[in-house]
C-alpha cells in the first residue's frame, strides 16, 4: 500500500521537476536571455531580501514580458493537455480531444463573433465558452445516435460540426470591417502567443483554476466513467452531475486558451496519450501529470517558436507538425490491433 | 438483504416483454434465472438494477422502493457484474477492483488505506490476489470474471446481480464461476445469476426463476423440476432431469431425450 501511494507521488514530482526544467530553461533563450542562477535571484527578490546584482532591464524583462508570457504558455499547455484528457474519458473514445470534438472551433467561432460586436477580454471568453460548449454537446448528441462503431462516430460529427462552425467563422469573417475588424479576428484566430502578458495572464488565471480544481479532485472518480455507463450507475456514483461538471469544465478551459492564444491544436490528443504511456491510466496520477506534461511542452515550444527565426513562428504552427504525424501514428496502430 | 421484484411488467414499445414478474430473492440464497433468448432475462436484470424503469410495478430492497433510495444506498445494497465490460483503458486489476468502494467514499475524495484493504480482501476471497498488477486487458476470460466479482465484492454488497457470468467461458472456467458463486454463498452473499445452461441452474441453485416467451414467470426450487415437464416446456425441447452421485454428493443433470 505505502509503496503503491509513494509510486504515485513520485511521478508526480518526476513531472514537476520537468516543468521546472523547462520553465527556467525558457528564460535562458530569447532574445534578452536570463540565466538560472540571475533567474532564481531576480524571482526570489520580491520576497527575500537579496542584493541587486542584475540590471533593471533584466528585472523589467523577467517581470513585465517573460514571466507573464511563459505562465500564459504554461496554463494554456495545461488547459489544453488536461481538458483532452478529460473528453478522452468522459467520451471513453482516446481518440478525442478539444479540436476533434469541435470545442476550438466552436470556441473560435464564439471569440470572432464576440470581436464582431467589439467586445474584448471577458465577453470574448463568454462567448468562446458558450459557443465551445455546444459544440461539444452537439457532437456528443450526434456522435451517440450513430449507432455501430461509437468512436468512429464521435470523430465524424466532430468534423462535422467544427466544420459548420468555421465556415461560422468565415462567414464572420466576410462580413467584418476589413479595417479593422478582420485583421484582429484573423490574427487572434492564428494561435500564438505572441504579445500576451500580463493582461492575459489576469484573465484566465482564476477561471482555469476554478474549472481545474473540481477537475483534479474528481479524478479518481474519473476512472469509474470510462466504465461502460450502467456499471458507473451501479457503483452508485452520480455519473451524469460528475459528466456535466468534466465537460463544462474542459469546455471552459479550451475556449480560455483560444481566448488569449487563439486554436492551437493536437496538444489535447498528443500529450495525454504520451502521459498515460509513462503513468499508466489511473485519472489519479495521470491527470496532474498531463497538466504538468502540457504545460511543459507548450513553455517549450513557445520558446522555440520565438528564438527560431527573427519573425515569431505562430504556434499553432508548430504543434500541427508535431502533432499531426503522431495522430497518424495512433491510427495506424489502432489498426494494427 | 431481501430483494422483491413485485408484479413487474416491461415493453419496448407495444412488445410486451414481462408481464407481472413477481419473486422473491431470499438472503443467503443462490438464485438463477433462466429463458430463451429474447425471453427478457438481461431485461429483468437491468430493471432490477434500475437502469430500465418498469411500466409496472416496482422493485424493492428490504420493502423500500429501489427507485426512492439513492444510487449510493442502492449499489451498497445490490452489486452488478455485467455479461461484458469494455475497457476503454487498460487498469490494473487492484486499481478496477477497488472502483468497487465508490458508494463508499466521499464525491470530492479519493480511497484512503482502508479501501485498499477492501480490495486486496475481495482479491484474496477469490484466491487471485497475484493478478493485482496486471493490465486488465491481459487476463484471461475466467480471471476478468473473478476481476468482476472482486469489484463486487469491494462494494460491499449483500446482493449480487450477474447478468450470463458464464457466457463466453470455457468449460472449466465455467464450473470455475460457478463454484464461487457456490462459495458466496457460503459467506452469506445473495446471488442472483441469469444462464442459457438449465445445467448450471440445477447444478448451484436454491430457486430457479423460469422466464417464459409470454412475459411470465414462475419460481421453483431445482427439486420442483425433476419431473422435466416444465423445463420441457420452457426451452421447447423434451429434456430429461436425473440425479447422479458424482463422490462428492449428489448433482442434478439435464439431458436431452
Amino acid at each position: 500500500m505505502k509503496s503503491i501511494l509513494s509510486k504515485r507521488g513520485k511521478i508526480i514530482a518526476a513531472f514537476i521537476v520537468l516543468y521546472l526544467a523547462v520553465f527556467i530553461l525558457s528564460f535562458s533563450i530569447g532574445r534578452f536571455p536570463v540565466g538560472p542562477a540571475e533567474l532564481i535571484r531576480i524571482l526570489l527578490s520580491r520576497m527575500l531580501p537579496i542584493e541587486k546584482t542584475w540590471t533593471d532591464q533584466a528585472e523589467s524583462v523577467v517581470f513585465i514580458i517573460r514571466l507573464p508570457r511563459i505562465l500564459v504558455a504554461s496554463l494554456v499547455g495545461m488547459a489544453l493537455a488536461v481538458s483532452g484528457h478529460i473528453f478522452q474519458i468522459i467520451f471513453r473514445n482516446p481518440m478525442v480531444s478539444p479540436d476533434v470534438l469541435g470545442c476550438s472551433a466552436g470556441a473560435g467561432f464564439g471569440a470572432s463573433l464576440a470581436l464582431l460586436y467589439g467586445l474584448s477580454g471577458m465577453g470574448v471568453s463568454l462567448s468562446a465558452f458558450a459557443m465551445g460548449l455546444l459544440a461539444v454537446l452537439l457532437v456528443w448528441k450526434i456522435g451517440s445516435a450513430m449507432r455501430g462503431n461509437h468512436i468512429l462516430g464521435l470523430i465524424l460529427s466532430g468534423i462535422m460540426i467544427s466544420s459548420i462552425f468555421q465556415s461560422g467563422t468565415s462567414f464572420v469573417k466576410l462580413v467584418a470591417d476589413p479595417d479593422n475588424e478582420l485583421p484582429a479576428i484573423t490574427y487572434f484566430l492564428m494561435g500564438s502567443l505572441a504579445g500576451t502578458g500580463r493582461d492575459e495572464l489576469r484573465l484566465i488565471i482564476v477561471p482555469m483554476m476554478a474549472a481545474v480544481i473540481p477537475v483534479l479532485l474528481l479524478s479518481w472518480r474519473l476512472n469509474i466513467l470510462s466504465l461502460p455507463e450502467e456499471e458507473a450507475l451501479s457503483l452508485g456514483i452520480p455519473v451524469r452531475m460528475i459528466r456535466a461538471i468534466a465537460i463544462a469544465s474542459a469546455s471552459l478551459m479550451t475556449a480560455l486558451t483560444v481566448a488569449v492564444a487563439g486554436m492551437i491544436g493536437w496538444v489535447g490528443l498528443v500529450i495525454p496519450h504520451i502521459t498515460r504511456m509513462t503513468t499508466g491510466t489511473d485519472s489519479r496520477t495521470s491527470v496532474p501529470a498531463s497538466m504538468l506534461l502540457g504545460a511543459a511542452f507548450l513553455t517549450a515550444v513557445d520558446t522555440a517558436s520565438r528564438s527560431i527565426t527573427t519573425s515569431e513562428i505562430p504556434i499553432g504552427i508548430l504543434t500541427s507538425f508535431i502533432g499531426a504525424p503522431f495522430f497518424l501514428y495512433l491510427i495506424l496502430k489502432e489498426g494494427r490491433q | 438483504m431481501i430483494l422483491t421484484v413485485d408484479d413487474i411488467s416491461f415493453g419496448y414499445g407495444s412488445r410486451k416483454i414481462l408481464d407481472g414478474v413477481f419473486f422473491t430473492l431470499e438472503s443467503g440464497c443462490i438464485t438463477s434465472l433462466i429463458g430463451r433468448n429474447g425471453a427478457g432475462k438481461t431485461t429483468l436484470i437491468k430493471l432490477m438494477m434500475g437502469f430500465l424503469m418498469p411500466d409496472a410495478g416496482k422493485v424493492l430492497i428490504n420493502g423500500i422502493n429501489s427507485h426512492d433510495m439513492k444510487a449510493e444506498g442502492r449499489a451498497k445494497a445490490i452489486a452488478y457484474i455485467p455479461q461484458y465490460t469494455s475497457m476503454v483503458y487498460k487498469y490494473s486489476v487492484l486499481d478496477s477492483v477497488l472502483m468497487g468502494r465508490a458508494p463508499h467514499i466521499m464525491l470530492f475524495s479519493h480511497p484512503k488505506e482502508n479501501d485498499m484493504e477492501k480490495a486486496l480482501e475481495a482479491l484474496g476471497m477469490l484466491g487471485i490476489e497475484h493478478l493485482a498488477k496486471r493490465p486488465c486487458d491481459e487476463l484471461s476470460g475466467g480471471e476478468r470474471q473473478l476481476m468482476m466479482i472482486a469489484r463486487a465484492l469491494a462494494q460491499d454488497a449483500e446482493i449480487l446481480i450477474l447478468d450470463e457470468p458464464t457466457a463466453s467461458l470455457d468449460y472449466p472456467n465455467q464450473l470455475l464461476v460457478m463454484e464461487t458463486i457456490s462459495l458466496l454463498k457460503t459467506k452469506g452473499y445473495s446471488i442472483l445469476f441469469s444462464t442459457h445452461s438449465p445445467e448450471q441452474a440445477l447444478m448451484v441453485s436454491d430457486r430457479i426463476i423460469l422466464l417464459k416467451m409470454d412475459g411470465k414467470a414462475v419460481s421453483r426450487a431445482p427439486e420442483e423440476l425433476m419431473d422435466g415437464k416444465e423445463l420441457s416446456e420452457l426451452y421447447g425441447r423434451k429434456l430429461c432431469i436425473a440425479e447422479i452421485e458424482t463422490g462428492k454428493g449428489r448433482r442434478l443433470v439435464c439431458v436431452p431425450e
